[in-house]
């Protein structure tokens, strides 16, 4: 059976198409994937992501576990700041990525994936007992009475403090920033961050009063011309702005060193689960590294799976495709593929391969778009 | 909340959606409006070469959208005589006018009877439920 969100009666009345998602029902599309891409890029777009998974850690050593944990060096979070960060395993692959947010001096919030709650509250529950011998620390997965939408575009921020009331607005918080807001006597968690590469708010509030959120947020966003978005277009434009999405990019083989997250892991923060295999890795060089493309031919489009080939004739299979769309914003397909590193960097032109023909792509920096500069 | 489903009485229907028209012994193919329905916007149409031989229920093109990749089978054997070259610059068509400027093949039909397999749009509206 598959789990519904607090929003799949919203979903229903607005004619979402509904698929299956990491084991939830989610709307892929309500009217068309390209336009409500196109409307997140050009204007608003609202996504349910209530699916996603809210654990909560506190406690005196709330800190200190969470840079044992995790890769990204947690002491540079000041009171409401988040920040992009990786869950990996001794060998050096991903248990899952996600975002930390530091609530409260010791509270922090953990926002992980849909498809890896289970297997994220086990692998922190076995970290926890082996580095809190005490029991000190509360690790609480909320994500059952959590709801969350994500609201994206450039028009959002002028929209945004029509529906939330705080101490300070919402539309001041700065990247990755976290806030407490009213809406009513609903609360809610306000943050600057999404998955789109635009500008935006991920809302997170108790389960029963995500719907009202939701329906104001689509009422404020009226005159700005909001619509309701799917998970397709959530795919096409993450893959634009080549975020990783787990099972595609990332997995419990593949981690920060071979997608290029370097960034995200703090080697020099101490020791933390996988820092001695990820430094090997860094050291010796990956078996493979994620290359973004675009066609340089029209062709079908890319998509996860098909394979790489060196040359359009013959040659060698170099790798294999993980991430593949037709880009609704550059009218070309694009996509992300692991290769030997010998063929990786960008400006080299390689093939993939679709129903026995092979079609030229040309490797390129990430990301493949860049917003828009808001001209209002 | 969804729009009924245009199904022209003039045609012959196949269960897997597609729909064929008769002229002669020529049968131009398409798929339905229920069809581009579900399938979305269509981004990237492949056709079968011409002078293909093809037999009743066989995959012989593809229509993608964003997410999918589709075959399209054929609703009955003959050779492929014309493709709609349109479709390669403007795959949409099959979204836009999927029983006019959106068909997708025609074929010279190489077993008459076979039609009488086909659909009726009374049967394909009731296959579709409008």
């Amino acid at each position: 059976m598959l789990k519904r969100t607090p929003l799949f009666e919203a979903h229903w009345e607005l004619g979402g198409k509904l698929i299956e998602f990491g084991g939830w029902e989610m709307p892929v599309q309500y009217t068309s994937i390209i336009d409500e891409h196109t409307t997140v890029r050009k204007a608003a777009g609202i996504f349910d992501i209530s699916h996603m998974g809210e654990i909560v850690v506190s406690g005196a050593c709330a800190e200190a576990f969470l840079n044992h944990l995790l890769t990204n060096d947690a002491r540079k979070l000041s009171l409401g700041q988040g920040q992009y960060t990786l869950m990996c395993s001794e060998t050096g692959g991903t248990v899952d990525d996600l975002y930390v947010y530091r609530l409260d001096s010791q509270e922090y919030l953990l926002i992980v994936n849909a498809s890896r709650i289970d297997a994220d509250v086990a692998w922190i529950q076995e970290a926890e007992e082996a580095f809190d011998p005490g029991d000190t620390l509360k690790i609480e997965n909320v994500s059952d009475r959590t709801g969350a939408v994500a609201v994206q575009g450039p028009a959002v921020a002028h929209f945004i403090d029509a529906v939330f009331r705080g101490t300070t607005r919402a539309s001041q918080l700065t990247k990755n920033q976290i806030g407490t807001f009213r809406m009513g006597s609903i609360e809610a968690r306000v943050s600057r961050t999404g998955y789109t590469g635009e500008d935006g708010f991920e809302v997170v509030a108790c389960s029963e009063d995500i719907l009202k959120i939701w329906n104001a947020l689509i009422e404020a966003g009226r005159p700005h011309g909001i619509k309701p978005a799917g998970l397709g277009a959530r795919d096409t434009l993450r893959t634009e702005v080549c975020y990783p999405l787990y099972g595609h990019e990332l997995d419990e083989e593949t981690g920060p060193v071979e997608a290029g997250l370097g960034f995200f892991v703090a080697y020099d923060k101490g020791d933390f689960i996988g820092r001695a295999a990820l430094l090997r890795k860094k050291e010796s060089g990956a078996s493979r590294k994620l290359v973004a493309f675009k066609s340089l031919e029209k062709s079908a489009p890319p998509r996860p799976g098909y394979t790489v080939w060196n040359q359009r004739d013959g040659g060698e299979q170099i790798g294999t495709i993980c991430s593949g769309t037709l880009s609704p914003s550059l009218g070309i397909g694009i996509g992300m593929a692991y290769i030997r590193p010998g063929d990786a960097g960008i400006d080299k032109t390689l093939y993939f391969e679709v129903r026995g023909r092979r079609s030229p792509v040309l490797t390129a920096k990430k990301p493949l778009y860049r917003k828009q500069v808001d001209q209002s | 909340m969804k729009d009924m489903a245009n199904v022209p009485s003039d045609l012959k229907y196949s269960k897997s959606h597609e729909w064929v028209r008769l002229s002669g012994d020529t049968a131009t193919v398409g798929v339905t409006d229920h069809a581009q329905h579900e399938l979305t916007d269509v981004v990237f149409v492949e056709l079968p070469a011409k002078g293909r031989k093809v037999s009743a229920g066989e995959a012989c093109a593809v229509v993608e959208s964003v997410k999918t990749a589709s075959d399209i089978y054929s609703p009955i054997g003959g050779e492929i005589v014309e493709v709609n070259e349109r479709l390669a610059a403007e795959p949409g068509l099959v979204n836009s006018s999927p029983y006019e400027a959106g068909w997708l093949f025609k074929l010279q039909l190489s077993e008459a009877s076979e039609i009488q397999a086909l659909l009726t749009p009374e049967a394909y509206r009731a296959q579709v439920g409008t």
